[in-house]
């Protein structure tokens, strides 16, 4: 498809990672930014977007996505998940390596890429196996993933075997200078767990997932991180404590990034009560204590990524008795609009939001994205602020309905997607 | 839809029993009221009534359960209602059929009533929700959860034996981490406004922010015993020594078995309950099992009675004067 010149006006461009936030116009040639600005001598506008009173942003970049294709189509595929993400402003997709097969060789990873490709609503990347099959035992062929394209390793949420394993993982992976997305958790500690171990879970006789889980294994990583020199990034997380040894440990030069699910920002352990089996998510929900924490983070730059840890179920895979329900939200649709809420509610400032939905990523994984200066990609987010609209599961276009925020009020919503200078979503048309 | 909503219909009437929280205090009276009219008189058993005739009420047990099932079965048939027995292979449903297939499947045979089992927390809940309008759960016990029946039952002996429920302290000795029973207790207990609730147990054997729950902690059973008029021990599952969270069955009978000695320091008149299966020199002694303080073959009958005036209530009908 060719691309037409674009010029996007009387917009406000927020661009975190060049520091601007000014009524600018863009221009667009070739998938690319051209210029920001004065309209360059001689460029032929083929088609002009109004941007007024509207948000101009880059497309958002979502770390740690399960796109569930291979394996698990009946959840979501590539297509419908790029679809939905291009509805919520997302142009980059960064997916985890759990699917089935998972991502532990060059052809599963090209498998994707091409059906990515063809989709063409967004923009996908992996996220390669830490071990062969995730079982945590045998280092997968990272030197391989790496060059056909893998920006980062993960072992999910997967066990594994033992310390040693991990360690070599570590350092194996920096031998190529991967980065290692880690969903630390300690799986004897969590030990069946479904919610946070606390008051709700005694109350409901739910089985406890307690904040050492966490802590005890993001101890242990970051020990790790130090020793082997790992790009480590903490991918996820729901604890305070170990939001402040993340912080500890940057202060004393370690080289690493965090992130948090934005749902992690809003919702509570109180919030399962009466067995909400879509409040089943893992890492669970935790205190009121934990939230602010991880609020002040984000706010701070401690963390410097918000992702939507987007899980797509289907319908069945939540209706069962709340602990045989599978943890996880379709996320992608609410990423956005949830950001906004936090701008609302005083905890962040626009810009600053953009740039953990942008800036932040592309920083934490060292990917030439998420910015809109002149040779970079065309990928655009461009939302009406003052748009007040209610969620309804029926009206997302993910094949995951399963959403604890239905029927919120939001703020914000994307009115076009432009992925390589393509519109790939114009809510007015 | 809270809890609340769900176990009561618009007057305040029961359709589904499936947890002790949500109800007021006058709604557990009017059932221990309701038992009182099925209960045994002494030496002379219960009648059958016609309450529920036409009925069909189904046992879906998805965890064995012989004594529980048969308590719920024999209430039901002396209600006159029909009873049919589903004992469902938790794995063969786990080899495709979710529960919802399940529940179904069964509804189709047209029951007005499910009593359920299930190893699940809020599996009780999640039935209420997608049963049929119309068709009442009663919950007989989820995971770790609830299981309001054996409390009634438990607050229905202590009210045969001690009257007022206000000045009573009560001791619950044992697994509460993993005990349905030990919750609905507990719950049931602050509602009817005793003046305290107690457990004792090693650390490994309580839930997190257990005081939550509205109780006072104890770690040493004789100062826990200290002036109790009622004493519920609690079994103690032989795999809890696999999981790490007890040495070994001698030392939780040194330091925590009911003995007549430690019985001692409760009140004289403290009565011993025990939601059974006993495990005699695991808990308790046979000397206090069979005592005359104990009162746990008694709680077992008037698990009839409460489970015949759970039934008729939310089936729509408890004139049980005919019971008595």
């Amino acid at each position: 498809m060719i691309a037409v010149n674009l010029h996007i006006r009387g917009g406000r461009l927020i661009d975190p990672a060049n520091g601007i936030d000014a009524h600018l116009d863009l221009y667009l040639k070739h998938g690319r930014v051209f210029a920001v600005g004065e309209k360059p001598d001689g460029f032929r506008i083929d088609k002009t977007i109004s941007a007024r009173g509207k948000i101009v942003c880059p497309g958002l970049i979502d770390l740690g996505v399960h796109l569930r294709e291979p394996g698990e189509e009946h959840k979501g595929t590539i297509c419908s998940e790029a679809e939905a993400a291009a509805r919520g402003g997302i142009t980059t997709l960064i997916c985890m390596p759990n699917t089935d097969p998972v991502i532990d060789t060059p052809a599963v990873w090209e498998l994707i890429r091409r059906r990515a490709k063809a989709c063409g609503n967004a923009r996908v990347l992996a996220i390669g196996a830490l071990t062969k099959d995730l079982t945590g035992k045998q280092l997968a062929e990272m030197g391989a993933l790496k060059q056909a394209g893998c920006v980062a390793v993960s072992n999910a949420r997967k066990r594994m075997a033992n310390t040693l394993v991990t360690r070599h993982a570590l350092e194996y992976a920096r031998t190529f200078d991967l980065p290692v997305i880690l969903c630390s958790e300690d799986p004897h500690l969590k030990d069946g767990g479904c919610v946070h171990e606390g008051s709700i879970a005694t109350r409901l006789g739910l089985p406890g997932i307690p904040s050492a889980a966490e802590t005890v294994a993001v101890a242990r990583d970051l020990a790790l991180t130090e020793h082997t020199d790992s790009r480590s990034h903490f991918h996820a997380l729901s604890t305070g404590r170990a939001i402040e040894m993340i912080r500890q440990a940057r202060r004393g030069g370690a080289r690493l990034s965090a992130d948090v699910a934005i749902h992690q920002l809003f919702l509570l352990d109180t919030d399962v009560d009466g067995f909400s089996a879509n409040c089943h998510v893992d890492p669970p929900f935790r205190t009121q204590t934990d939230r602010d924490i991880l609020r002040q983070a984000v706010a701070d730059g401690d963390i410097e990524v918000i992702c939507s840890d987007h899980q797509p179920h289907e319908e069945d895979a939540k209706t069962a008795p709340f602990p045989l329900t599978a943890p996880g939200i379709s996320g992608l649709e609410t990423l956005l609009p949830l950001c906004l809420k936090l701008v609302e509610d005083g905890i962040l400032d626009l810009p600053t939001a953009i740039a953990r939905l942008t800036h932040g990523p592309a920083q934490a994984l060292g990917l030439p994205l998420g910015r809109l200066d002149a040779g970079h990609s065309a990928d655009i987010c461009i939302f009406d602020p003052d748009h007040i609209w209610t969620l309804h599961p029926a009206g997302l276009h993910s094949s995951g309905k399963n959403t604890p925020f239905c029927n919120w009020e939001f703020r914000g919503k994307v009115t076009h997607t432009l992925f390589e200078g393509r519109i790939t979503w114009n809510s007015e048309s | 839809m809270s809890i609340e909503q769900l176990q009561t219909d618009e007057h305040g009437r029961l359709r589904h029993f499936l947890s002790i929280e949500g109800f007021r205090r006058e709604q557990l009276l009017q059932i221990l009221d309701t038992a009182e009219s099925f209960a045994m008189l002494p030496g002379r058993q219960v009648k059958k009534v016609p309450l529920l005739r036409g009925k069909i009420i189904t046992n879906l047990f998805f965890e064995n359960s012989t004594r529980t099932r048969t308590t719920f079965e024999l209430a039901a048939k002396l209600l006159s209602a029909d009873v049919i027995n589903f004992n469902i292979d938790v794995s063969a449903t786990s080899k495709g059929e979710t529960l919802l297939d399940t529940l179904r499947n069964i509804e189709a045979m047209h029951s007005d009533m499910f009593v359920v089992r299930h190893s699940a927390s809020g599996a009780a809940h999640f039935i209420a929700r997608h049963a049929a309008p119309g068709v009442s759960i009663i919950n007989a016990g989820d995971g770790c959860h609830a299981h309001p029946t054996q409390a009634m039952l438990d607050m229905f002996t202590i009210r045969r034996y001690k009257g007022d429920f206000t000045p009573l302290r009560i001791a619950i000795v044992g697994d509460v981490q993993h005990s349905r029973v030990a919750r609905s207790q507990i719950m049931a207990l602050n509602i009817l406004g005793v003046s305290e609730v107690r457990v004792i147990a090693p650390r490994t054997l309580l839930p997190a922010d257990v005081r939550t729950l509205g109780v006072h902690v104890f770690h040493d059973l004789e100062q826990g015993l200290k002036d109790v008029d009622v004493v519920i021990m609690l079994r103690l599952q032989h795999e809890r020594m696999d999981n790490a969270l007890l040495p070994s069955a001698h030392e939780y009978f040194q330091l925590y078995g009911l003995t007549a000695e430690r019985l001692e320091y409760a009140k004289p008149d403290a009565i011993v309950m025990h939601p059974g299966p006993i495990n005699r020199g695991v808990e308790i002694t046979s000397e206090v099992a069979d005592g005359p303080q104990s009162v746990i073959l008694q709680q077992v009958s008037y698990g009839i009675a409460i489970r015949m005036a759970v039934m008729s209530m939310a089936l729509g009908n408890s004139s049980g004067e005919q019971g008595s």
